[in-house]
């Protein structure tokens, strides 16, 4: 179960604010795309377009080859960027509540949901209500009720922006062979370049709003590496130093060239 | 650190149940004080019969507790039916109201004008239309409670977390279940500060009907006192009056509590 993502000249406006205009990406089945951009610029416009919450105003997108909306919703799962965990459930049946709105009774879901809670370093906290847990385990939870939706498009918005600095390093670092060793696509929005370079395949830069592709680089991800020795390679930094300046630069409105590059592929 | 938590215990528990005890007490010392020694009835230029003191009051709320309990019994009934209609109605309207953008801006001033009909005006119309029976009495207080329950409830509903929703639109919730999982849940808070006011203003509204018309209820006796004199009857009978909305209140709130573990 994978499947391809991909928009063509999308533009979007909220009354007279343009948030997009003339996008277009693609993203292979199976592969984990990042997007970094400015504040402002249409990332989590976009994320909602792609996921069928909201039509463009014009172009179209394209999930495991349907366009329409209600066919995108059915093969996207959206993470918002507060965790959203339902207070009044406890963590189990936050994780597990795809499964309860596909008709399985309470202790199935819990089943269905069980299993992974080791895995996603939860385990002896079922039974906590959300406001027992911590930030990063919220977000793990939250992460894990996305992951059982059993969609095969992931569309992560800005997961880690409310955590402390290690926290989200412990995340990152937990997060990538989940990504890794599962098919899904996963389309995800930070602000946080080290982030997209580390988890994702590629990543695409976003111009100032209107949101446009300013490049698409290429991260030299080695999972053979360990996060921190990954992320201070040479190749690595002088990727996120390009990426920044590239970032500072459409915020001054110097944004030249906003055609992909293959510029930094090694 | 175990100390530290007693004490916070213990200053709590000094601020919630001995403070307001001894506040009571402190006024029901002043008032015995004023009212035995007849200071109170001399500055009203009154018969001192007029001006009970707290501790007649308990002579009579005991000699006469049968009658009184009777009565209480009818005011008590009328109350918690009236505010369980209130509940019923209340909670039906404010999901109707929710699930229908038509149906609220159409009659969402009709409910606001619900609350502006004077209770005391329309107490006797309903015993007009309806008798001296318990009729009249749910009526009012079934009017009284609707209002803050269907308010308080519909505000809950419609103050859902729009990420919420989308997030569960994204993992194959029907309407039904954002509904139930979302909404209802949100929803729950609200509706209990909404019920809490409803039944404290119950009371009152019972009180009303059975004015208008009536020959049993703590309200019936009341009016019997006053015309009569008896004053101490009287505040024996707003004492037990406030004893119940205190009581129900009180009910609710565990309920509460009991229901909304997460909060």
């Amino acid at each position: 179960m994978t499947a391809s993502l991909s928009g063509r000249g999308l533009g979007h406006s909220f009354g007279s604010v343009a948030a997009l205009d003339g996008f277009d990406f693609e993203i292979p089945a199976g592969d984990t795309v990042a997007l970094v951009g400015p504040s402002g610029c249409g990332k989590s416009t976009l994320l909602e377009l792609t996921c069928g919450l909201r039509e463009p105003d014009s172009g179209r997108i394209e999930v495991a080859g349907e366009t329409e909306a209600s066919g995108r919703l059915a093969h996207c799962a959206y993470m918002p960027q507060r965790d959203c965990l339902l207070p009044w459930y406890p963590a189990i049946d936050n994780a597990s509540l795809a499964l309860r709105n596909r008709g399985s009774s309470r202790s199935a879901a819990r089943r269905g949901a069980a299993g992974l809670f080791s895995q996603f370093g939860l385990a002896g906290f079922e039974r906590s209500l959300p406001h027992e847990l911590s930030g990063g385990m919220r977000q793990r939870v939250a992460f894990l009720r996305t992951f059982l939706s059993g969609k095969e498009v992931l569309l992560l918005d800005e997961p880690f922006a409310a955590l402390d600095a290690i926290t989200r390093a412990e995340l990152q670092e937990w997060l990538l062979p989940v990504l890794l060793e599962g098919s899904r696509t996963v389309l995800l929005v930070t602000h946080d370049v080290e982030e997209a370079l580390y988890l994702a395949d590629s990543v695409l830069v976003m111009s100032a709003r209107p949101g446009r592709v300013l490049e698409r680089i290429k991260s030299p991800g080695d999972p053979s590496l360990s996060r921190s020795e990954q992320v201070t390679a040479p190749a690595f930094t002088s990727l996120r130093e390009r990426i920044l300046g590239l970032l500072t630069g459409s915020t001054e409105g110097f944004a030249g060239s906003t055609g992909e590059s293959d510029a930094g592929r090694p | 650190m175990r100390g530290d938590r007693n004490d916070a215990g213990r200053s709590e528990l000094l601020s919630s149940w001995v403070l307001p005890i001894l506040l009571v007490l402190l006024l029901l010392l002043a008032w015995q004080l004023a009212a035995s020694s007849g200071f109170m009835a001399d500055r009203l230029g009154l018969e001192e019969f007029l001006v009970p003191s707290p501790a007649e009051v308990a002579k009579v709320l005991w000699q006469d507790r049968s009658l009184i309990a009777e009565n209480a019994w009818v005011t008590l009934v009328e109350v918690v039916c009236g505010f369980l209609i209130a509940l019923v109605v209340g909670l039906a309207a404010a999901t109707l109201l929710h699930l229908s953008d038509l149906l609220r801006r159409a009659s969402y001033p009709l409910v606001v004008a619900s609350q502006t009909i004077p209770i005391i005006v329309i107490a006797p119309v309903l015993v007009v239309w309806f008798g001296y029976g318990i009729g009249p009495k749910l009526a009012v207080v079934a009017l009284i409670c609707f209002f803050p329950i269907t308010v308080n409830t519909l505000d809950g509903l419609q103050s859902v977390d729009r990420e919420k929703v989308k997030m569960m639109q994204t993992i194959w919730a029907s309407r039904r279940q954002l509904f139930s999982r979302v909404e209802v849940p949100t929803a729950l808070p609200y509706a209990f500060s909404g019920a809490k006011i409803a039944v404290a203003v119950a009371v009152i509204g019972a009180v009303f009907g059975e004015w208008a018309g009536a020959d049993r209820g703590l309200g019936y006796l009341m009016l019997q006192d006053n015309a009569q004199l008896m004053t101490a009857r009287l505040f024996a009978s707003v004492f037990v009056l406030s004893m119940i909305a205190i009581s129900l209140f009180a009910l609710v709130a565990l309920l509460e509590r009991r229901l909304l573990r997460w909060r």
